[in-house]
C-alpha cells in the first residue's frame, strides 16, 4: 500500500509534481502534498462540501476524488480566486453581506457558487437554493451567504 | 477640528474576513511541523464491556508505525477535571484519556496509534486488536436507578432547587396542568472537527498545543498539571476556529494524549478527528424527560411548577459536569411570574457517548417545557397562548427581579427587562392578528398551517473576570490583547469597536489577540455568551486607562495640559485647533515601550437578555416535512456592539436550533450502537430548510451591570425553537399539546396527522 504514484497536479495553474499512494484523496493531496491548505475538510464522506474544489469547470467534492484521478486536469482552488490583491466578486459579496462567520465551510461555498454561475450564470433563484444546499454551513444559517451569491451572481453576469 | 468617528453601535465589516476569504485560514489541521507522528484514536465498538486485553503486535508490526499506547501507558494522568459545577459526588465518574478495564460508549478511546503518516496511522488502529466482554449496556435514563457497572451507579447525584410553598400552591390551585416532555440528543457540531498538535521545545522547555479553543487558559492549567508541567512552560495557542457552540474547546482525552505524547517521544504529534469520531466522540448534549405541573388559579396565573427531569448524561462526567441539568433547574422559570417553585434533575448515566455543553445548554430543554406549559395552561383555560403569556409575565416595575435561584456560582437576578414592550413589538412585526386570520382561512381551505410564539430569558456575562491590555506600537498601530477566544463570532470586531470609541482611532488600526496563554497570563474565555459583556468592558476599561496615559504624556511633549488635548482618528491634536499636532505613532516612537495599559473588569452577576420567537409552519401531511413559512425573532440586548454581529449570531442559533426542532438526533440502538455516524444520518439543516427570517435587535433594557449596557448574543437564537415550532405544529394539527418530544422528525410527523386524536 505504499507504493506511489508520481503525478502532476495542476492547481490554480501551477504544477506541483508529487507521488502519492493511489488511494490519496485528491483533498489531502492539495492539502498536504501541494500545501494549499485553504480547502477544508469538513466529513470525508462527500456531504458537507467544505472540500469543493473547481475541476475541469466543474465544482467536485475533493474528498470523494483520487489525486491519481485528477493528473492532467485543470484544478482551481479558493487561493486561486482573487486577482491580486483584488478579491473576486464572490468573495467580495461574501465579505459584504457577511456570509461568514467561522469561515471554515466558506471555501467550499466561494468553489462551489463561482463554479455554478460560471457554467450557469443565468440558473434561476430556485436552482441556485438547490446548488447552495448541498453544502453545510453551521453558523450563518444561510440567508447571508444566498444573498451574497445572488449579489455576486447579478455582478459576474454584469462582467 | 474633524469630528470623531465612532464604531460602537454600528455594522462595520468584520476585521477577520479577509484571510478567511483567500483561503488563508490557519485551521487545526493546517498546521504541521517537521517530523511531526500522527494519532489516531482506537475507539471501543462495543457500547458496554469489559476490557480483558488489547493486541496490538499487528498493528506495530506495521512499517511507518512508532508507538501504541493502551491505558497502562498513561495510568499516571490523572482523570479529566471538572471545569464548571464540579460537585464532588461526580469525581467517581470522570473520565481517564483511555478506557481503563472498562468500555463504557461505543468510540471511547481505548488505545491510540502513533505512525508517520495519518493513512497509515489509520490502517494501524484498524489492527488493534480489543478483547472485550460484552455487558448488558444501560440506556434508559428515566427509569429504576441500578448498578451502571461493578464500581458505579447509575445516578451519581439529583440537582434540586426551589422556592416558595409548592405543596401549598397545589392544594389551593384552581387547577393543575401536568405534561410529559422530552428533548432530543444533540449537539453543536462544528464544520471543522476538533484537532490538536503539540510539540516539545526542548530548547525552550516549553511544551506547546495547537488547536486550542473556547478555553485556552484553563485547560493550560490543568493540562499541565495532568502531565506533570506547569503553567509556565505549557502555552495553548489559539488558530482559526470553525465553530464552537459550546462543545468545542473543553479537554478531550486526546488534548491530553497528544500532550503526554510529544513530551514522550520528542516529536510534534498530529491528531486531527474525523467526522465519524466527531459524532461518537465529542460531547453530545440536551437529551432530557421532564415530567412537569403547574398549579393555576381561574385566569391561568401560575401559582407553582413542580418539575421532575432526567438528564442522559451518557457514560462519564466530562468538564461540565452538573452544569447542563443545573441550568435546566435553575432557568425553567423564565419571564414570568412563578410565586413558588421546584426543580429535582436526576443526573443518570447511560452507555452513550458522554455529555457537555450545546449553545443555550439547558435553556433550549427548559424553554421548550416551560412554553409547552404555558400552551397548555391557556388550553386549560380557554385563552390563546398570547393572552397566557401576557397574564404571567413579569412586569418592568419589578426589575431587577431575584429568582431565588442560582446557578454556575451566581444569584439569578434578572438585571433589566421590558418583557411586554418586547412580545408587542414582535408580534406586530409579525403582524400577529393578519397571520393568524390569514391561517384561519388557510385551514378552512384544508391547509395544515399554524403559528406559535415563545419567550424566553438567555444569560450571558458570566464573570468572574476578565483582563485586558492595550499597547500602541511603534508603528501606531493598536494591540488588544485579551483572555478571551475566538470561535467565529467575531470577537475581534466587536473588541476593535470598543476599543477605537474610547482611544478614538480607527476600528481598523486594531490588531485584537485573542486564544494565546503566551500573551496574557489569565484569561477566562469565549463560553456563556460572555466575551462581549466582559471582556469587551474590560476593553473599554483599559482603552481609557491607556487614553488618559497618551494624553499626559502627549501633553509633557506638546508643552500643554492633558484637557488640552483630543485624539481624533488616530491623531493627538489640540482642542482649540491651534498648533501641531502628533500621530500616536510618533509618540511611541518618542516614549518607547510605555504607551500601554490593563484593566480587569470584574463582575459576580450574569446579565439577562430575553426574546419572542414567533413562527409560522406548513405541515406537509403526506410526508410529515415542515416548511417554516415565517420566523419572527425580537431580543433584547441591552446595547448591541455591532447589529448585524448581533442579527448574524441570532440567525446561526436559529439554524441550529431548527435542527435540534425538526431533524437532528443522535439515535442509538438497542445494543447501545450509534446509529447517527454521518452527516446522512446526523441531519443538520441546509439552505433549504432554514427560512428566512425576520429579526429585530432592540436596546430597551440596557444593563445596569455594566456602563455601556452590553448583554450577550450569542444564544438567544437557538433558546426557545423547539418550543416555538411544538406551538406552531399543535395549531396547526389544531391539537393542543400534540408535540411532546422533540425533534419531531417527519416519521413522528405523520405518526401523528394520521392517528386520530383521541386514539393518542
Amino acid at each position: 500500500m505504499t507504493d506511489k504514484t508520481a503525478l502532476t497536479l495542476t492547481i490554480n495553474g501551477r504544477d506541483h509534481a508529487i507521488a502519492v499512494e493511489a488511494r490519496r484523496t485528491l483533498a489531502d493531496a492539495i492539502r498536504e502534498d501541494c500545501g494549499q491548505t485553504g480547502t477544508h475538510i469538513g466529513c470525508e464522506h462527500g456531504i458537507c462540501g467544505a472540500c469543493t474544489v473547481i475541476v475541469n469547470g466543474e465544482p467536485v467534492r475533493s474528498c470523494l476524488m483520487f489525486a491519481v484521478q485528477a493528473e492532467g486536469k485543470k484544478i482551481r482552488t479558493v487561493e486561486g480566486l482573487a486577482d491580486g490583491e483584488t478579491l473576486h466578486p464572490m468573495q467580495q459579496a461574501f465579505m459584504d453581506h457577511h456570509g461568514l462567520q467561522c469561515g471554515f465551510c466558506t471555501p467550499g461555498f466561494l468553489m462551489l457558487a463561482v463554479g455554478v454561475l460560471e457554467r450557469e450564470p443565468d440558473i434561476n433563484d430556485d436552482d441556485l437554493l438547490d446548488v447552495l444546499s448541498s453544502n453545510l454551513c453551521r453558523c450563518t444559517g444561510y440567508q447571508n451567504i444566498i444573498k451574497a451569491v445572488r449579489a455576486a451572481a447579478e455582478q459576474m453576469r454584469g462582467k | 477640528m474633524t469630528a470623531p468617528t465612532k464604531f460602537v453601535g454600528r455594522s462595520v465589516a468584520r476585521l477577520e474576513d479577509r484571510p478567511l476569504l483567500l483561503g488563508k485560514g490557519r485551521f487545526a489541521a493546517d498546521v504541521s511541523f517537521p517530523g511531526q507522528w500522527h494519532m489516531r484514536v482506537v475507539r471501543s465498538t462495543v457500547a458496554h464491556g469489559k476490557l480483558r486485553g488489547i493486541d496490538a503486535s499487528a498493528a506495530l508490526a506495521l512499517p511507518g508505525v512508532h508507538a501504541v499506547w493502551t491505558h497502562k501507558d498513561v495510568a499516571h494522568i490523572p482523570p479529566i477535571p471538572f471545569r464548571l459545577t464540579g460537585l464532588k459526588e461526580l469525581e467517581p465518574y470522570r473520565q481517564t484519556v483511555l478506557a481503563k478495564d472498562y468500555v463504557r460508549y461505543v468510540g471511547e478511546p481505548v488505545a491510540v496509534v502513533f505512525a508517520a503518516d495519518q493513512y497509515v496511522a489509520e490502517d494501524a488502529a484498524d489492527l488493534v486488536e480489543l478483547d472485550i466482554e460484552p455487558l448488558a449496556p444501560v440506556l434508559d435514563a428515566c427509569g429504576d436507578t441500578g448498578p451502571f457497572d461493578d464500581t458505579h451507579a447509575t445516578e451519581p447525584s439529583v440537582i434540586r432547587k426551589g422556592y416558595g410553598d409548592v405543596e401549598a400552591a397545589f392544594k389551593a390551585a384552581h387547577a393543575v396542568v401536568t405534561l410529559a416532555l422530552s428533548t432530543g440528543r444533540h449537539s453543536g457540531v462544528p464544520m471543522e472537527t476538533r484537532g490538536a498538535i503539540a510539540r516539545y521545545d526542548e530548547a525552550r522547555d516549553i511544551l506547546e498545543m495547537h488547536g486550542a479553543a473556547k478555553v485556552p487558559w484553563w485547560n493550560r492549567d490543568h493540562i499541565a498539571r495532568m502531565i506533570g508541567r506547569t503553567r509556565a512552560n505549557m502555552h495553548l495557542l489559539e488558530g482559526h476556529v470553525g465553530g464552537g457552540f459550546g462543545i468545542r474547546g473543553e479537554i478531550y482525552p486526546e488534548d491530553v494524549l497528544v500532550c503526554a505524547a510529544a513530551l514522550a517521544f520528542n516529536k510534534p504529534i498530529k491528531w486531527i478527528e474525523d467526522r465519524r469520531e466527531h459524532l461518537i466522540a465529542a460531547n453530545h448534549s440536551r437529551q432530557q424527560q421532564h415530567n412537569v405541573r403547574a398549579a393555576i388559579d381561574a385566569e391561568g396565573h401560575i401559582l407553582a411548577i413542580d418539575n421532575e427531569f432526567f438528564h442522559d448524561n451518557g457514560a462519564y462526567m466530562r468538564t461540565h459536569a452538573a452544569t447542563v441539568p443545573d441550568l435546566s433547574a435553575a432557568m425553567l422559570p423564565g419571564p414570568y411570574r412563578v410565586p413558588a417553585y421546584r426543580a429535582v434533575g436526576h443526573i443518570r448515566l447511560t452507555n452513550k457517548t458522554p455529555c457537555g455543553t450545546y449553545r443555550a445548554p439547558g435553556r433550549y430543554e427548559s424553554t421548550f417545557v416551560r412554553e409547552r406549559l404555558m400552551d397548555a395552561i391557556a388550553a386549560k383555560v380557554g385563552v390563546d397562548g398570547v393572552e397566557i403569556r401576557r397574564r404571567n409575565l413579569i412586569g418592568k416595575s419589578e426589575m431587577p427581579y431575584d429568582l431565588h435561584l442560582e446557578t454556575l456560582g451566581t444569584h439569578i437576578v434578572y438585571d433589566s427587562g421590558d418583557y411586554a414592550l418586547l412580545l408587542d413589538k414582535t408580534l406586530a412585526l409579525a403582524g400577529w392578528p393578519a397571520l393568524q386570520a390569514d391561517l384561519k382561512k388557510r385551514r378552512a381551505a384544508g391547509e395544515m398551517v399554524g403559528a406559535g410564539v415563545a419567550m424566553f430569558v438567555e444569560k450571558s456575562g458570566l464573570g468572574p473576570s476578565d483582563t485586558v491590555r492595550v499597547e500602541i506600537k511603534s508603528d501606531g498601530k493598536v494591540e488588544v490583547v485579551t483572555g478571551v477566544a475566538s470561535i467565529g463570532q467575531g470577537v475581534e470586531t466587536a473588541m476593535a469597536q470598543i476599543a477605537a470609541d474610547a482611544l478614538g482611532v480607527d476600528y481598523t488600526s486594531i490588531d485584537v489577540v485573542h486564544g494565546q496563554t503566551d500573551r496574557i497570563d489569565q484569561g477566562a474565555g469565549a463560553f456563556a455568551s460572555r466575551v462581549t459583556v466582559m471582556c469587551g468592558e474590560a476593553t473599554r476599561l483599559a482603552s481609557v486607562k491607556l487614553r488618559d496615559k497618551l494624553l499626559r504624556l502627549a501633553a509633557e511633549l506638546m508643552q500643554t495640559e492633558p484637557a488640552a488635548l483630543d485624539i481624533i482618528n488616530g491623531e493627538i491634536v489640540r482642542r482649540d485647533s491651534t498648533g501641531p499636532s502628533m500621530t500616536l505613532a510618533e509618540l511611541a516612537q518618542a516614549r518607547p515601550g510605555e504607551l500601554s495599559a490593563e484593566d480587569t473588569f470584574l463582575s459576580s452577576h450574569m446579565v439577562y437578555p430575553y426574546g419572542v420567537h414567533v413562527a409560522a409552519v406548513k405541515v406537509d401531511t403526506d410526508t410529515g416535512a415542515v416548511a417554516v413559512e415565517r420566523y419572527v425573532i425580537g431580543y433584547d440586548v441591552g446595547k448591541a456592539v455591532n447589529p448585524r454581529l448581533v442579527e448574524s449570531q441570532i440567525a446561526g442559533g436559529l439554524a441550529q436550533g431548527l435542527g435540534g426542532a425538526l431533524l437532528e438526533e443522535f439515535v442509538y440502538d438497542d445494543n447501545g450502537e450509534p446509529l447517527a455516524v454521518t452527516f446522512a444520518d446526523y441531519l443538520m439543516p441546509t439552505a433549504r430548510e432554514v427560512p428566512a427570517m425576520s429579526i429585530l435587535v432592540t436596546e430597551d433594557a440596557p444593563s445596569p451591570l455594566n456602563p455601556m449596557g452590553l448583554k450577550g448574543a450569542g444564544e438567544g437564537g437557538a433558546n426557545p425553537v423547539g418550543a416555538v415550532l411544538a406551538s406552531a405544529l399543535d395549531d396547526a394539527l389544531q391539537r393542543p399539546g400534540a408535540i411532546v418530544d422533540l425533534p419531531v422528525t417527519p416519521q413522528r410527523l405523520v405518526r401523528l396527522v394520521k392517528t386520530p386524536p383521541a386514539s393518542i
